[in-house]
């Protein structure tokens, strides 16, 4: 029974850099040109090149591994990892090894409530390798694009401290966050630019001796990682409770199957003979520079959210969400500071990036801040709202013209027609037409039938096109029948 | 001037000529690839001649001599280089068949360094297979042989360098030195072979072999011809970020200041009767002439020199095993028609690489697996640290060590080719000095009295100090006069 056995995974996370050119040479980083243009005889291999550390991503390891609390090494030291692959042109990958830049760290986040952390082993900066392609030209031979050779990584390894499927799934969206916060890392999963392994095993509920791992690879969704990890427990427990022992391997998942299959086995493990890269000095990061560094660092999603509760007022989901995209945060507080309406009014528009702005951003698939809705025209929307011009139709509508089109709101507004009749005599004469036209009705809800209200407001709305501002609407309605019973 | 007799003279006397124009480069060009054409059918020195390309740089420099504007004192010289340099549209096969065909389509930084010195690069010279010999016997394309004794061996891995500027082919090469490529063969061919510290020369577009090792370094018939030379590489290159940022000093400045006052180590493990009878009685006259030009002689020890070779046979191939795996048959370079992956890796290195990388890759491969790291490779690290604190507190106490550079004179083509250990410990006196960094040189010390072949002095020096060794070597090599030329090319 599964119920019985504990799972245990660590996650093994390599970031792309967003850096402009690649780790050692002033190649271009950019994703999705043609095959082999974004090369040279650097990230090619040519016999007698070396490569020059670019600086960008040893600030952007030092900036991560500050946001994430590590300590920071002054000296750490690139190694060669040596294997032979066709998408490998020198034979080794430079990583770093013994030495990393950056050790210890932690990634805390929210779960059912509950406040979690899970540690770092170690964060240290790689190149990328290229990809093979298979089956690319017309003899049905294979072959090699080395646009994303050389490109920068970070791994973040984390400790086996992950004890659930949705602790792992967050502690990768928490990290995921945190990277996108500091401009490091795009968060692409399908495109790779954040990838993924997970070292799972399991052990008896109840013990602390880890069992034996199986890494995974080839999960490129939250989904993925879920459905993998899920499928490897039931495979791990069914191996131990038929009495069987777990093989160490890499095992690969496959999305379309929702199982793992193994890759190679511990035997077939490379050997890889790291030693220390001997084209590369070390790593010096002076202590200046490492506080110069900090000082620059953004507020991070936590805090963030933190300062949302206690300045603003919002509920720890609310502030949650907004700051689990940097996006939909700069779009809050950049609203927020345009509207100047206090707490009352952020409330206001973080109801409308959750609701409104995010189902519409949610249709087309993309951020809350991907639209054309500028922060202006959100605080403006708002703004509309609160002064009663404007309806919930009317706010959805809004809404999403200006996330498609992007405009001003009072234009938009003013175009379509969208202002609510809030005038008194307007409002009393559909509400004496109605009272007239219904006479059955308004006697029932006089008899004491309250219900009956709801149809009357119907009404009411339906003469005067939809355009009644419902809280004027409701307030005459009531006190014309109450009066007429009186 | 005629050009017979000018490529008698120095580097050095032949850019005073071109300065005065009492000669062209293209004659002197020319002059250099008639003695190719004549002589190299013996001696094998060039792997590859570029006639039109040189004789077309010797006319751009002539034009600029004419305008008054040469770009150094080196404009117009005849040089050539070890094929290890990528040269922009020349192929280039480090000894190789594995490159054979390839042509790089850039320079290295010492090419583009010499090009603006305005020099002359007339062809590629022979070496051993991704510089990994001492004889020039592990050369895919036959080895060079020295102009003292066609039969004899010019050293290696730059024997090609060493020999050509020997037979007055050229007038000063470019070598790599990673265990002793440059000092070796310049002392078994009777001219002035120059290591510089490691970092002093930038490596970038240099083919590597073991890359915590390998520098670059000149070779010519005198000291000052290569001091100018090394003059004219120096310096930091942001492309080979091991390359120093320290300030590159004027060689020639100081260079005739003579021996007085030089405080020279003799180390009693190089002069322990480990070289023949004849190198260690040349070496110790060379020292009884230092001292009597005013220099004190200093016992010192270097007591982990003996583990040098071991170790050196740990980190070189180790590095090597890693550099050469970029040579897979995807990119560039050969490559075997197989139809599975691994077939194609396994044909194209086993067809490409001489019997020498073959057997270094496998030393080196071993060297760093698992579980023999630690016994191997990281204790030779810590070996190198030893010789280096060896030296440090040498330096203590003298201002350079001097010792041989070969235990031998130049030996037969074949002596040792079935023994590579053998092979391996004509180095045992210059591979100290890879391993701990330091600049060191080999300096013509005289002629060995039977056997008729040169003999040089290694000089060893503090890093960085190329000028105290440069001034030392001077001082010898005026005592000594000049050196006789080689006769058995003609």
């Amino acid at each position: 029974m599964v119920k019985d056995w504990q799972l245990v995974v660590g996650l093994e996370v390599h970031a792309q850099l967003l850096t402009r050119s690649k780790i050692f040479c002033g190649c271009p980083t950019t994703f999705g040109a043609e095959p082999n243009t974004h090369v040279c005889p650097i990230c090619l291999a040519m016999p007698g090149v070396l490569p020059a550390l670019n600086r960008q991503v040893v600030e952007f390891a030092v900036r991560t591994g500050l946001a994430l609390g590590c300590a920071i090494q002054e000296k750490s030291v690139f190694a060669r990892k040596n294997y032979f692959y066709p998408d490998l042109p020198k034979g080794y990958q430079v990583s770093q090894y013994e030495l990393p830049i950056c050790l210890g760290g932690g990634v805390d986040f929210t779960l059912d409530g509950a406040e979690r952390r899970v540690r770092l082993t170690r964060i240290h900066m790689e190149e990328d390798a290229g990809k093979s392609l298979h089956g690319v030209a017309a003899d049905g031979s294979s072959g090699v694009d080395l646009n994303r050779a050389g490109v920068p990584l970070l791994e973040i390894v984390s400790e086996p401290d992950i004890r659930s499927v949705d602790e792992a799934v967050e502690y990768l969206k928490a990290l995921r966050t945190v990277l996108m916060y500091l401009g490091v890392n795009d968060g692409n999963l399908e495109e790779g630019s954040f990838r993924c392994d997970a070292n799972v095993s399991v052990m008896p509920v109840g013990s602390t001796v880890l069992g034996t791992r199986c890494e995974l690879k080839n999960m490129n969704s939250f989904r993925f990682l879920r459905q993998a990890i899920e499928y490897e427990v039931r495979r791990q427990v069914e191996i131990l409770e038929g009495g069987g022992k777990v093989v160490q391997e890499t095992r690969l998942f496959d999305p379309q199957r929702g199982e793992t299959r193994s890759m190679r086995s511990k035997e077939e493990a490379h050997d890889y003979r790291y030693f220390p890269e001997p084209d590369l000095p070390p790593v010096r990061v002076p202590a200046s520079w490492i506080e110069e560094v900090r000082r620059r660092l953004p507020e991070l999603p936590r805090a963030r959210a933190a300062r949302y509760q206690r300045e603003l007022g919002l509920s720890a989901y609310d502030a949650a969400v907004l700051t689990a995209e940097l996006g939909t945060a700069e779009l809050f507080d950049a609203a927020v500071s345009a509207r100047a309406g206090g707490a009352e009014a952020a409330k206001r528009i973080a109801n409308l990036i959750n609701g409104e702005v995010a189902r519409i951003a949610n249709e087309v698939v993309v951020a809350p801040a991907a639209g054309k809705l500028t922060p202006a025209a959100l605080a403006g929307v708002a703004r509309l709202a609160e002064a009663g011009t404007i309806g919930g139709p009317g706010v959805r509508q809004v809404i999403e013209q200006l996330f498609r089109d992007g405009g001003d709101p009072d234009a938009v507004v003013a175009a379509r027609g969208l202002a609510q009749v809030s005038d008194g005599s307007a409002v009393e004469a559909a509400v004496d037409a109605v009272i007239a036209a219904s006479p059955g009705e308004v006697e029932r809800y006089r008899a004491g039938n309250q219900k009956l209200l709801g149809f009357l407001v119907g009404q009411v709305m339906k003469a005067m096109k939809g355009k009644g501002n419902p809280v004027v609407v409701n307030a005459v309605l009531k006190r014309k029948l109450e009066e007429g019973g009186a | 001037m005629s050009a017979p007799g000018i490529l008698e003279r120095s580097l050095t006397d032949l850019a005073q000529a071109l300065s005065r124009r009492e000669v062209s480069s293209e004659e002197i060009t020319a002059a250099c690839l008639s003695r190719i054409e004549a002589t190299d059918g013996k001696l094998h020195a060039f792997l590859r001649v570029a006639p039109e390309r040189s004789l077309a740089a010797a006319r751009a420099s002539d034009a600029r001599r004419a305008r008054g504007e040469a770009r150094s004192r080196l404009d117009g010289v005849p040089i050539a280089l070890k094929d290890i340099f990528l040269t922009k549209g020349l192929e280039t096969t480090c000894g190789s068949r594995i490159l054979e065909g390839f042509v790089p389509p850039f320079d290295s930084t010492v090419v583009e360094r010499l090009e603006a010195a305005g020099t002359v690069v007339v062809g590629k010279l022979n070496m051993d297979e991704f510089a990994m010999g001492s004889s020039n016997e592990n050369s895919a394309f036959g080895p060079c042989r020295n102009p003292w004794d066609l039969e004899r061996t010019p050293g290696g891995s730059s024997g090609g360098s060493a020999a050509a500027v020997a037979a007055r082919q050229v007038f000063g090469a470019f070598g790599t030195d990673t265990g002793g490529s440059i000092r070796q063969p310049a002392s078994l061919c009777g001219v002035v072979g120059v290591k510089p510290t490691y970092g002093r020369v930038s490596r970038y577009g240099v083919i590597a072999f073991a890359s915590s090792l390998d520098q670059v370094g000149p070779i010519a018939r005198t000291v000052p011809d290569a001091a100018a030379l090394l003059g004219a590489v120096a310096g930091h290159d942001p492309r080979d970020q091991t390359s120093s940022p320290l300030p590159v000093p004027d060689y020639l400045a100081g260079l005739e200041d003579g021996a007085r006052g030089l405080r020279i180590g003799v180390p009693r493990e190089w002069l322990q009767g480990g070289s023949e009878a004849g190198v260690e009685r040349r070496v110790r006259e060379a020292l009884s002439a230092y001292e009597a030009m005013g220099a004190t002689l200093v016992d010192v020890e270097l007591p982990h020199s003996k583990y040098g070779v071991a170790a050196y046979y740990l980190v070189a191939p180790a590095e090597a095993s890693s550099n050469l795996a970029r040579y897979d048959g995807v990119r560039f370079g050969l490559r075997a028609p197989a139809r599975a992956l691994g077939d194609m890796y396994g044909e194209t290195r086993d067809r490409g690489f001489g019997a020498e990388p073959k057997r270094r890759i496998m030393l080196g491969t071993y060297a760093l697996s698992a579980g023999y790291y630690d016994a191997y490779y990281l204790r030779a690290q810590k070996v190198r640290t030893l010789v280096r604190r060896d030296f440090d507190r040498a330096f203590e106490r003298c201002d350079l060590v001097a010792g041989p550079v070969s235990p031998t004179v130049a030996f037969r083509l074949g002596e040792k080719v079935a023994d590579p250990l053998q092979m391996y410990l004509a180095d045992v006196f210059t591979i100290s000095c890879n391993l701990a960094a330091l600049p060191g040189l080999s300096v013509p010390a005289g002629i060995h009295p039977e056997s008729k072949l040169p003999i040089g002095l290694q000089l060893v020096g503090r890093p960085f100090d190329e000028t105290t060794l440069l001034r030392a070597a001077r001082a010898l090599e005026r005592e000594m006069g000049p050196s006789p030329a080689p006769e058995a090319v003609g």
